[in-house]
């Protein structure tokens, strides 16, 4: 074990990228992320990266478009309505097949909406958000640790895989102050070397970046190609964590924040005798079906909680199907439940179960 | 051992800092600790507060709703927070700004007059100093000495000067945490 | 025998999409004879807009990039922060670049990015069938202004390089035209001296062509030649735009 430092979620999810070998960093100024780009202003130039703060988050997505092609390990972070902007370079990105990592310290919507942290992003994270057939490899952390340790690996799986990586966070995750151990993580070694790049066609045939294919039947192939990838993805990368899972009659599914709510939910359930366990999806793209469905066998009842009016609720419902019955519990607009709150719904599902 | 604080005050009044140092140490002294602030426009001029968890146990909720202690360093956070206190819990509030007492009889208070000590000390600045030594006081949660280390690391460098002054300060706060409890 | 005449190594030896009477052929060539020119070919790397020249990474034989619309500069900015050492042009239209992608070159040109930008002004959406573009001169038909555009309703035509030369990270900016040998000719000049600016790392460099459209414009080739000269470079003048001197 290194040593353990106090740090916010957003410095220490720009310091993870640096140690992950990100060198390229584009952002816009928004509330509650900006000590990230901010944090980005002054380490960048002292490993040699690249800092700049674009006009918008239309720009600045589209300069790590830029620097993807490139080649280079290259990172945005944003908040909601900064994330619904950049929404055309990550399809664009998706088509072209380029690795990158996006952050979203998701704050309360629609629109405007508050600056609070919410949930309410998780369908625009894990069903597309932008146009066309693609999908995003979507990692939720629920602590600072979490977050960093994501965040470095999240750089290798966007290499690997060659497709965006989005970090989806919340408010409370990022402005939060943890103990966190830095440890540095070099690039997976068998990472595939970056033939496609374009840094000039010195000594080989040209290289082209590009989504477009003016062909149906040719982009169709494509679309079938990047199907079988997020196949694999599926396969693959599927993460969660489960607690107390084995013996509960009720089953807490959470993630990101929310997930450490529902735990204080849960201890305050045990305590009362109540059998009640957790499930915590970690990858939300991939979602857990299989997983979810193997540790809520035996629970009579399910209990979904989140910060929105029900988004993962439905990959819940999915993997569930009708074997029994799922409850929601949400708060939303940047309010999030309290442990009792939750400890009440769950009273209310025992005694109605019973 | 399981502490929940929210330190809470007027923008300015160094309660992110209050929370900030009890966290640091905590951190030191091997504990589990998590720090979550307000942030954004409220922050501007209106009131600050920080919550603060220091536990033995892997912390599951960073979010203080339902506070061990609360620490009010203006009458608003004391009307805002005082309801959240869990009976048996602790509200230490700044006697010089705040000219109502608490509306609880199932908790312990503190009246400490922050700002006044603050003052005869040489600098209206360290009233949250005062009140965070009256709150180390009164629950220990973690020692003087390694909040002192913690300033270090928490404070800029150009800031190291104000070290002595704020361990003055803290310790003044204590004095009245002790007194606080002989009169109990 | 001599040679006398070639295909530059830059261009790709590939049948083009654009329609008779077209002058991107004629500025590729002129883009990819600078590049040989300069022996830079395998630092280059090009990005297309959306629009005409969409296509634009099959004609050169260099590495190149599509961007979405608009968004070229920005791309291009990503791609030569990454790697310092590419010599990065984009290649964009005018609906691109002066209407969808106002904001992205303004603040490309304003940084000084070390980038080539060649633009390609025909005052109408090509691609498209013929819509009302930025640049659509007054009273000029097209399928969105079957009228004329009259600047009362659809505002006025944008001057790119009179409003980017104002702007203290424009290093080079020029207005050309290919409508005749001579003026080919200046055009050639001007594409090379905005690739030496960004080689010499001296800031942003744009070259403005006045092109045709003869398809959408209704006209034969010959005549969308005379408009260009009768009509659009009035409103667009010819010539080097001086850099305004950085104050401070």
């Amino acid at each position: 074990m290194g040593e353990k430092v106090l740090m916010k979620g957003n410095e220490a999810v720009a310091e993870a990228a640096i140690m992950a070998g990100c060198r390229c960093f584009f952002g816009y100024p928004i509330t509650p992320q900006n000590e990230i780009p901010e944090y980005m202003s002054r380490r960048m130039p002292e490993v040699g990266g690249v800092f700049l703060q674009a006009e918008s988050e239309v720009a600045g997505s589209n300069m790590v478009y830029g620097a993807a092609c490139a080649g280079a390990r290259v990172m945005t972070t944003s908040s909601s309505p900064g994330i619904s902007l950049m929404q055309e370079a990550i399809s664009y990105m998706a088509g072209a097949e380029l690795p990158c990592v996006v952050v979203n310290i998701v704050r309360g919507g629609p629109g405007l909406g508050g600056i609070q942290g919410a949930q309410s992003d998780y369908f625009q994270a894990t069903k597309g958000g932008g146009h066309g057939d693609y999908h995003l490899l979507v990692l939720g952390p629920s602590t600072v640790q979490e977050l960093v340790d994501l965040t470095m690996e999240a750089f290798d799986l966007a290499d690997m895989y060659r497709n965006p990586v989005m970090i989806l966070g919340d408010a409370i995750l990022g402005q939060m102050m943890e103990p966190v151990e830095m440890r540095k993580r070099p690039p997976r070694a068998d990472l595939p070397p970056k033939t496609w790049a374009t840094t000039g066609a010195a000594g080989r045939p040209k290289n082209v970046i590009t989504s477009l294919y003016l062909d149906p039947a040719k982009l169709e192939k494509h679309n079938l190609r990047l199907a079988e990838k997020y196949k694999r993805m599926a396969a693959e990368e599927v993460r969660y964590a489960t607690h107390m899972t084995e013996d509960a009659d009720v089953v807490l599914v959470a993630y990101g924040t929310t997930a450490r709510i529902a735990r204080a939910a849960l201890d305050r359930a045990r305590e009362r005798g109540l059998r009640v366990g957790l499930f915590r999806p970690i990858s939300l793209w991939p979602f857990p079906y299989e997983a979810l469905a193997t540790a809520a066998a035996g629970a009579a009842h399910v209990l979904v909680v989140e910060m929105s009016l029900g988004q993962m609720v439905e990959d819940v419902r999915l993997a569930l199907g009708e074997t029994k019955p799922v409850h929601f519990y949400g708060r939303t607009g940047g309010m999030s439940p309290s442990p009792r709150e939750i400890l009440d719904d769950i009273v209310k599902i025992v005694e109605r179960g019973a | 051992m399981h502490e929940e604080v929210i330190f809470a005050g007027f923008g300015g009044q160094g309660v992110l800092l209050m929370g900030q140092l009890v966290t640091y140490a905590g951190m030191m002294e091997g504990r589990n600790v998590t720090w979550m602030p307000s942030y954004g426009p409220e922050m501007r001029g209106g009131t600050a507060n920080c919550g603060v968890v220091v536990s033995e146990k892997e912390i599951a909720s960073p979010l203080v709703s339902e506070p061990t202690s609360v620490v009010a360093m203006n009458r608003p956070s004391l009307e805002k927070f005082q309801g959240m206190v869990r009976p048996g819990g602790l509200i230490i509030y700044n006697r010089s700004l705040v000219d109502v007492k608490p509306a609880r009889n199932d908790v312990r208070v503190v009246a400490v007059p922050a700002n006044q000590i603050a003052d005869e000390i040489g600098d209206v600045r360290v009233a949250n100093m005062v009140a965070l030594g009256a709150y180390l006081g009164v629950t220990r949660v973690v020692g003087v000495d390694t909040v002192l280390e913690a300033m270090k690391k928490v404070l800029p460098e150009r800031r190291h000067g104000l070290i002595p002054l704020n361990q003055q300060a803290i310790a003044r706060g204590m004095e009245i945490a002790v007194s606080a409890s002989a009169a109990r | 025998m001599q040679k006398v005449f070639g295909r530059p190594e830059a261009l790709a030896d590939v049948p083009t999409h654009y329609c008779p009477g077209c002058t991107h052929g004629i500025i590729h060539r002129l883009i990819a004879e600078v590049i040989d020119e300069l022996g830079v070919r395998e630092r280059t790397v090009g990005i297309s807009p959306v629009g005409c020249a969409v296509l634009a990474y099959d004609y050169f034989n260099c590495d190149f990039v599509e961007a979405s619309h608009g968004r070229a500069p920005a791309v291009a900015t990503g791609i030569k922060r990454a790697s310092p050492n590419s010599v990065v042009f984009t290649y964009q239209g005018d609906g691109d670049l002066a209407s969808i992608g106002a904001g992205e070159i303004v603040h490309a040109a304003s940084r000084g990015e070390k980038i080539t930008v060649i633009f390609v002004n025909n005052a109408i959406y090509g691609m498209t069938g013929g819509q009302m573009a930025p640049t659509t001169l007054p009273g000029q038909k097209t399928t969105t202004s079957p009228r004329g555009r009259d600047p009362e309703v659809a505002g006025h035509p944008i001057r790119v390089c009179e409003l980017l030369s104002s702007l203290s990270g424009a290093a080079y900016i020029a207005r050309v035209s290919v409508t005749s040998p001579a003026n080919v000719a200046k055009a050639r000049r001007a594409v090379k001296k905005a690739f030496e600016t960004q080689l010499e790392g001296k800031g942003f460099s744009l070259v403005e062509f006045l092109s045709t459209c003869p398809t959408n414009w209704g006209m034969t080739p010959v005549e969308a030649l005379k408009w260009v000269d009768d009509k659009m470079a009035v409103y667009y003048p010819l010539g080097e735009y001086t850099r305004v001197p950085e104050v401070g």
